[in-house]
């Protein structure tokens, strides 16, 4: 009876370095709250950061993943030419959204450095420099360093920055997105939606894909309704 | 005994496997050691890794935890012959071979994603249980004084 015991005892040592070992290397020095999944999901209302006037007659939403080596090609090459065609000249807002795939090791805890670059104000920065600064996403190894180096090349203020990543502040906001994608029949990334509609592409589609699409929208699209004010100062009344 | 071992035994491995996955649910450790597949990734992020508030895995560290306890009470030398030890293991047992099942059931038709671990916590509860249910079935172990003497010696 004793020596079953022993072997109790032994089996628990045992399958208790084994856990400790893998929750170790499962996210390196990256802080488990912004890498991991969160246990419970809230919605706070966040629904992205967006480009472009409020008042455009086209939004498109793109379901992102910071890891996706398309998703910074597209962001590198295509982006530039959109945001100078279509969202710069108010005929789109464009609308960010996480799409974190599971195979991904570090799509969260990238997803989560923009969030806590965003609540100062620089997500925008902060996107440009994981996309522009991309072999982090093929070395494997643990970007935690880098990630902050980007972050103050951004302009974010470090001190509260890590505060934010150690927190796991925005790890339910990110889950959330994710979530919202999968009702939506995200299945990849990027995946985008033109005015609530999913788009269908056998090839990563281009900034002239999208000016075709944003003309064709508008071109279609009725006429925007006047405001009450407008409508006033077109028939005043007597 | 052997059967009561053997429950207490596969409750301490299921523990550690639930433990694992609770953790990790719970934000630690980062990514999930589950291979390339990312099965195990959908199953805890779906809508169903989360039961009353809190995640599956939980339950599955209290119920393997509660198996390995009850398990080594029952291997106390005051307890050993006494049989309802065994009816309380299948019970146990039932219940988490029934809660497995259903998040087997999950896996395979809701989410349409396999999580190794998940997989690997079926298996050990249903050994668990099958093990549980033949403790039951089996015959009533002998106690008495002359069962547990060693036979006389010929030369004696």
């Amino acid at each position: 009876m004793n020596r079953f015991y022993v072997v109790l005892a032994v089996v628990a040592i045992v399958l208790g370095v084994v856990v400790f070992a893998l929750l170790r290397t499962g996210g390196g020095g990256a802080s488990a709250a912004a890498a991991g999944t969160p246990p419970t999901v809230a919605d706070d209302g966040f629904r992205g950061y967006t480009l472009g006037p409020g008042t455009a007659r086209v939004e498109i939403t793109e379901y992102l993943d910071f890891e996706c080596p398309v998703c910074a090609s597209f962001a590198t090459i295509q982006m530039p030419t959109i945001t100078e065609q279509l969202i710069n000249t108010g005929k789109v807002r464009w609308r960010f959204r996480d799409y974190p795939l599971p195979i991904h090791k570090y799509s969260r805890f990238a997803a989560h450095a923009a969030q806590c670059a965003g609540a100062q104000g620089r997500y925008f920065e902060m996107q440009d420099q994981l996309f522009e600064h991309h072999q982090w996403a093929q070395t494997g190894r643990d970007p935690s360093g880098l990630f902050r180096d980007l972050a103050q090349t951004a302009g974010v203020n470090l001190t509260a920055y890590d505060a934010c990543m150690k927190e796991g502040k925005y790890a339910q906001r990110i889950e959330y997105s994710r979530q919202e994608g999968d009702s939506l029949r995200v299945d990849g990334t990027p995946t985008f939606f033109v005015n609530g509609r999913k788009l269908e592409f056998r090839r990563l589609p281009g900034s002239d894909d999208f000016k075709v699409i944003v003309d064709s929208v508008i071109a279609h699209a009725p006429p925007p309704q006047p405001t009450e004010m407008q409508r006033q100062h077109q028939h005043p009344a007597p | 005994m052997r059967y009561r071992q053997a429950i207490a035994l596969l409750a301490l491995v299921g523990c550690f496997v639930a433990l694992y996955l609770w953790l990790h649910a719970l934000g630690y450790g980062g990514a999930i050691k589950c291979g390339a597949s990312g099965g195990c990734e959908a199953v805890q992020t779906s809508p169903w890794a989360v039961f009353l508030g809190l995640p599956v895995a939980f339950f599955g560290v209290a119920g393997y935890f509660t198996l390995l306890v009850v398990a080594v009470a029952a291997l106390r030398p005051a307890a050993l012959a006494q049989r309802g030890w065994n009816t309380v293991l299948a019970l146990l047992a039932s219940i988490g071979f029934l809660f497995t099942g259903y998040l087997t059931y999950l896996e395979f038709f809701v989410i349409h994603a396999l999580c190794r671990w998940c997989v690997g916590s079926a298996v050990i509860m249903t050994a668990i249980w099958i093990v549980a249910v033949l403790s039951v079935r089996s015959p009533v172990l002998r106690t008495d004084r002359g069962a547990s003497q060693p036979p006389p010696d010929p030369q004696a």
